[in-house]
């Protein structure tokens, strides 16, 4: 089918291809001389994402601070998802889905979190009138001196 | 035998703190002036062996004594002397030493300076004062003695952790401490007008600058664990919202309502229940914080090294103090009821809008603190309260205070009409935002919400607080410690909140792997990593990196980070380097070697950052500058000692 | 006026929550894991032991059995190394390793030295497996039932006391509703 004549440069074409291809994947996750992501909208998308994820190590750190090893592999992971393309729900939900909710810094909003992320509005609600009910009495009564 | 002084020395102080309490407390109820004249040669007593105590455990360390089993944890023979002081404070033991002659302080300063005040008001304060004195001492000797003996001794010591070998240490803690322990006075100065059944405008009068001290020392030590936790860190942030600083957090909020809420009872009479409350909070939020940092029931980075036995004495520590206080407050807080009317937008109004807002934010803080726990204890798993969290937590109900803040430095006593230089305040809210945008445009060249609401209430309340001053100086008027400490102290706020949006608005913070000779730009400036070279510390050993800054070609700095690697933990520690200006931050900090010389750094550009913490010391100079108005000076009695005070507005029990 | 009394009432929950939390049994840094009553992650992975086996929980399906998740960096693990071997020689269950963080030089001479309580013991060369396990420190210890789905995960040192009354009861429990 392929003439003898066209194996060799075809087997060569073939392999530079492929190279080619391999090439293009790899600087695609391989990072930039700086350590950096090389696609800067996908730096950005980390550096907020790993801003958001907790180290379960040094538990009040998050995993782009943290320098234990635990972290820079988690680093490591994110990094990976986002090259492959995966949505940041994607991603928050690999790291929920192995190590539980409280590898985010914010509860997730639900029903029994309400009282959490809810609780300024309570209070400030609260606050407005007690503020109310106290200046009406004391308006009504006289000023004295 | 320092160390056997030393406990011997505590014990007496111990005696002498509980006749101090006894003699204090039953000779003003039993009205015996020779009971009530014990209290205060006993607080001079207790307070020199104290000092005796505490120089003996100094003396441990200077002296390298690794027999002393604290000394041997937290010291070693080659810790520069400087830290070797420091050290004493920087574990659990050590610090209640710290507080404990902290609490001596302040407690002979107000036997000083109240020669002024009736015998028995002033021994009910010394009464209390010596109650909690006495209860820190018998906490420290029956369960966290610094003074134990090691037998064998060591040959040498464990060394001070790492990160504590820093200036701050030495600064930090005393400054925070001297806020915590000086809530006590006003705690003190409130449980006496509550045994007495009465609580006057004199009393505001007193209380107020004691408050006040306590309040701008406690704002010093949080800016200055703030900035210490900046630089010392490595990675350049500021507030983590942290169970430990929350604690000291929430105390500063309860004492800035209490020095706002004090004023208007000092002035007309009124919200006197509130300033009791608000005396009891600031003092028990410093004894909760107490709890927190040395129980072990949170996970914080901060916390000393545990024990539950501890927790569960300073838990019941605190159902005494507490307890104790706010079964008095429910008792005697009813009758304090004062008639005082105000109008809307008055000086009370504001006055009263600040209180409410500073305590939501208190109570919203420790909630933020503390829910996960009551998530745990009620089975319901394990939540995150986080950053996120605690930021809308505190934003929610600040913004809406800033505005009121700006509004009610022009407002006067009763009326709703204010005053006459508050009709600039509308132009100047325009030049403001103006200003804001001009900022953000052509400085930062982007807008952001935060730091347009941060800038634009900043400059408002910044200008705000400068017009009635510059209004008074045209007009020759004079102008009074009052009036400059609050616009001082309103001023120091619009540079925090101009700092803190700025910072956080518009920081850029990367981490980069640089190789000999890479470089890396960020916000238009360029570090060049020129080459890294090993160098050894007194008790340590680093890689130091050469980082060259320059700015369009231009040099503007060279920054030379550390990574330390201690010889005795054995633990590695970065030491950042920073260049500062009025206007920004250039912050470099070491991460891990790569290989090949290449190196993994955190590269930070931090505009504004500065006026966070400057904001925190103009406002502590405020309220510095408004303890010394003249209506607060020690007046000498004309006559004997127990004189009755001037005829005043006061609410007698049984009276309506 | 009760309503001065509100002060004193919170004082009172405060009170409770912080002696709830001195509870000497608590573990403030414990997490719940999210795979309990999940299928147990898939590997296949270079046997400590010897380069060129692969050592996979694969071929475990149908058994119950134990990972033990372990590191010679960790101080823990040489705490909890004697129980283990212990616990191995009554051949309950099989026990996987599962080395983490680590040399595989350095594992296998540790080993060898100090002894194998493992029927199997796997090299996580890069650290991926142990995070699609969830692990965020060491020594931790899963139990997988016959399903392959994990039901305990236990974090602090092994004992003999906790294989006794942690372990057993549910290895016996998974084996029934698995027979």
């Amino acid at each position: 089918m392929i003439p003898r004549a066209c194996v060799w440069p075809l087997g060569i074409a073939l392999l530079l291809a492929a190279l080619g291809a391999l090439a293009q994947t790899e600087s695609a996750t391989r990072l930039d001389a700086n350590g950096q992501l090389e696609d800067p909208t996908l730096q950005v998308r980390f550096e907020r994402i790993t801003k958001e994820l907790r180290c379960l190590v040094c538990q009040n750190e998050s995993i782009a601070d943290s320098n234990v090893e635990l972290a820079s592999d988690l680093r490591r992971q994110v990094r990976e998802m986002l090259v492959a393309g995966k949505s940041d729900d994607a991603i928050f939900k690999f790291m929920t889905d192995r190590y539980g909710e409280f590898v985010r810094f914010g509860p997730p909003l639900s029903a029994k979190t309400l009282l959490i992320w809810g609780a300024p509005f309570i209070a400030l609600l609260l606050g407005v009138v007690i503020i109310y009910r106290v200046a009406r009495n004391r308006s009504r009564m006289p000023l004295d001196e | 035998m320092a160390p056997e002084l030393g406990i011997f020395a505590l014990i007496l102080a111990f005696i002498l703190s509980l006749s101090q309490a006894f003699f204090g407390l039953t000779g003003a109820w039993r009205g015996k002036p020779v009971w009530m004249a014990v209290a205060r040669p006993a607080v001079t007593g207790q307070f020199v062996f104290v000092v005796m105590s505490f120089s003996c455990l100094v003396y441990s360390f200077v002296n390298n004594d690794f027999s002393v089993l604290y000394v041997a944890r937290n010291s070693n023979s080659q810790l520069p002397l400087f830290y070797k002081v420091a050290a004493l404070w920087g574990a659990h033991e050590g610090s209640l030493l710290l507080w404990i002659l902290i609490l001596s302080i302040w407690s002979l300063a107000v036997a000083a300076f109240s020669r002024a005040l009736p015998l028995t008001f002033s021994s009910r304060v010394l009464g209390v004062m010596g109650l909690i004195s006495s209860g820190f001492m018998l906490f420290t000797l029956w369960t966290s003695s610094p003074f134990l003996r090691l037998i064998p001794a060591a040959a040498d010591g464990a060394d001070l952790n790492p990160v504590l070998q820093d200036f701050a240490l030495a600064i930090h803690p005393p400054m925070l401490y001297t806020g915590y322990v000086g809530f006590s006075v006003a705690f003190a100065f409130a449980c006496a007008a509550m045994l007495e059944g009465r609580l006057d405008q004199t009393w505001a009068k007193w209380t107020r600058p004691w408050t006040i001290f306590a309040w701008l020392f406690q704002t010093i030590g949080i800016a200055l664990g703030s900035w210490w936790a900046y630089y010392e860190l490595g990675w350049g942030g500021w507030w983590f919202w942290d169970p430990v600083e929350n604690a000291s957090f929430m105390p500063w909020l309860a004492g800035t309502a209490l020095i706002h809420s004090l004023s208007v009872t000092e002035k007309r009479g009124i919200f006197k229940s509130w300033t009791l409350l608000l005396a009891i909070f600031a003092f028990s939020l410093s004894l909760v914080g107490t709890f927190l940092v040395r129980s072990g029931v949170l996970v914080s980075v901060h916390s000393f090294a545990t024990d539950p036995t501890r927790g569960l004495y300073i838990l019941a520590f605190l159902v005494l103090t507490i307890g104790g206080s706010l079964t008095l407050y429910a008792w005697r807080a009813p009758k304090l009821y004062a008639p005082g009317g105000f109008e809307l937008f008055s000086r009370e109004f504001f006055l009263l809008v600040n209180n409410v807002i500073l305590a939501a934010v208190a109570a919203l803080v420790l909630w933020g603190t503390l829910s996960p726990l009551v998530y745990e204890l009620l089975g319901v798993g394990k939540i995150s309260v986080g950053p996120p969290v605690f930021a809308v937590m505190f934003l929610v109900p600040m913004l809406p205070l800033m505005v009121f803040m700006a509004i009610g430095m022009h407002s006067v006593w009763r009326r709703g009409k204010l005053t006459g230089t508050a009709k600039s305040l509308w132009w100047l809210a325009g030049a403001a935002i103006l200003l804001s945008l001009g900022i953000q445009g052509l400085v930062f060249g982007e807008l952001h919400w935060l730091g347009l609401l941060g800038f634009s209430f900043g400059f408002w309340i910044i200008f705000s607080a400068l017009l009635e001053p510059l209004r008074r100086l045209r007009q020759k008027q004079t102008l009074t410690a009052a009036l400059m400490g609050m616009c001082i102290a309103h001023l120091g706020v619009g540079m925090f909140a101009i700092g803190a949006s700025g910072v956080e608005s518009y920081k850029i913070e990367k981490d980069v792997s640089l190789k000999p000779g890479g470089s890396f730009r960020i916000a238009g400036y360029d570090f060049k990593f020129l080459s890294a070279a090993n160098v050894r510390g007194p008790n340590y050993d680093a890689v130091q990196a050469e980082v060259q800054v320059t700015r369009g070609g231009k040099p503007v700095t060279l920054l030379e980070p550390q990574k330390r690697h201690f010889w005795v933990q054995q633990t590695a520690n970065s030491k950042a380097a920073i260049s500062v200006n009025w206007a920004r931050d250039l912050f470099v900090a070491m991460g891990d070697p790569l290989g090949d010389n290449a190196w993994s750094m955190r590269v930070q550009y931090k505009p504004l950052v500065r006026y966070i913490w400057l904001g925190a010391i103009v406002m502590a100079l405020g309220g510095l500058i408004a303890a010394t108005d003249r209506r607060y000076r020690v007046k000498v009695p004309a006559a004997a000692p127990g004189l009755v005070t001037p005829p005043d507005r006061h609410t007698e029990l049984g009276s309506a | 006026m009760w309503k001065f009394l509100l002060p004193f009432a919170a004082f009172v929950a405060l009170v409770v929550l912080f002696a709830f939390g001195l509870n000497p049994n608590r573990d403030i840094h414990a997490l719940p894991s999210p795979l309990i009553g999940k299928p147990a992650p898939e590997f296949a992975l270079m046997d400590v032991m010897d380069a060129s086996k692969v050592v996979s929980n694969a071929t475990l399906k149908g058994q119950v059995y134990v990972l033990n998740v372990w590191g010679t960096w960790c101080f823990a693990c040489r705490q909890e190394h004697e129980a283990l071997l212990e616990i191995a020689r009554q051949h309950v269950v099989p026990i996987i390793g599962l080395d983490y963080m680590d040399e595989r030089e350095k594992a296998k001479q540790w080993l060898t030295q100090l002894g194998n309580p493992y029927n199997a013991v796997a090299f996580d060369t890069d650290g991926r497996t142990a995070i699609d396990w969830g692990v965020y420190g060491a020594p931790e210890t899963y139990l997988v039932d016959t399903k392959g789905r994990v039901i305990f995960k236990f974090i602090t040192p092994m004992t003999a006391d906790v294989w006794q009354h942690e372990f057993l009861p549910r290895i016996a429990a998974a084996r029934r509703d698995g027979a």
